[in-house]
């Protein structure tokens, strides 16, 4: 769901831009003491694997197709906000350098994808967690991510006036909330690989239990 | 992370791009789809307004359409794990001493 520039009017850009700068300079403050030895070289696996995984569009229904997200992935591996931080890299590098979302909604696309995409989500999980379990809650908040951030995507379209309100928000839903079965099942494999192989990698483990 | 663990990770991700992308749909992603079906799709503006460095995941000039996604798509990777490396080594150092091993 990467905004193409032309999409979304100069105020929502503007806003959106605001909020993605303070989410991501929170995430700065905050993800300094979540860093150790041991996460640094795993943010570049993940920013390197998601950029991967963005690549595979996989097809839905009624010829269209989706792809991953990747935010609750990244911040089950790396804590929500070198998580964000992870999927704000990967938004900017497909910026500038793929042609892949627009320049002057980037601040639109950081906002969607890494802060509600990832940040507000990984509450979501959080939350769940406690009542069913790690995995379960993975799949149901992947899922959630991506209709979410289809959302917030729908509700700039609809400020913007390109699209009717009302339109927009339905239409956006209704594919993502098909595209989001992807999400889950995408973020379940890899968390149980990582499981299987490393499960002292899942950073939000020991945070979880207590 | 052991030297194993990271190029184990980093040679998952390569594969994801180089091996996998040529087979991706290419079918509409959800928001394009949404703008066909509710004609918007015209009001993205056509000239980018960055330098085109791998329009649309090909490099330009290759003629092979797999094999230019394949390279574009290795060397994105490349770019995101040293990208990624970078970020969070940039932001453990700026907090001095890196020791801890805790969770978020």
């Amino acid at each position: 769901m990467h905004i193409p520039d032309g999409f979304l009017n100069v105020s929502v850009c503007a806003a959106t831009g605001l909020a993605a700068v303070a989410g991501l300079g929170m995430s700065v403050s905050r993800s300094q003491a979540a860093l150790g030895e041991r996460t640094i070289p795993l943010m570049g696996i993940t920013a390197a694997f998601i950029f991967a995984a963005q690549m595979i569009n996989f097809p839905v229904a009624g010829g269209t197709s989706g792809h991953l997200l990747g935010g609750v992935l990244a911040a089950i591996l790396l804590g929500p906000w070198a998580g964000a931080l992870v999927i704000a890299l990967v938004l900017v590098v497909q910026c500038f350098l793929f042609m892949d979302g627009g320049v002057l909604v980037l601040g639109a696309n950081i906002f969607n994808m890494a802060i509600v995409g990832t940040l507000l989500s990984f509450l979501i999980y959080k939350a769940l967690n406690r009542g069913i379990g790690h995995i379960p809650a993975a799949a149901v908040t992947a899922w959630l991510s991506v209709v979410l951030a289809s959302g917030t995507c729908a509700v700039e379209l609809g400020i913007s006036g390109t699209v009717p309100m009302g339109l927009a928000i339905k239409a956006m839903l209704g594919w993502h909330i098909v595209i989001g079965i992807g999400e889950a099942i995408i973020t379940c494999v890899v968390l149980g690989y990582v499981n299987a192989v490393r499960p002292d990698l899942i950073t939000t483990r020991a945070e979880a239990t207590t | 992370m052991t030297r194993k663990d990271i190029l184990i990770g980093l040679g998952l991700a390569l594969f994801v791009a180089i091996v996998l992308s040529p087979f991706a749909s290419s079918s509409p992603d959800g928001l394009e789809r949404v703008a066909e079906d509710h004609q918007f799709l015209d009001k993205a503006t056509e000239k980018p307004l960055t330098p085109e460095v791998f329009p649309d995941y090909t490099i330009p000039g290759v003629e092979n359409e797999s094999f230019s996604t394949a390279i574009a798509g290795g060397i994105g990777t490349l770019i995101l794990y040293f990208g990624g490396f970078g970020l969070a080594k940039l932001l453990a150092s700026r907090r001095g001493h890196v020791s801890s091993q805790s969770g978020a």
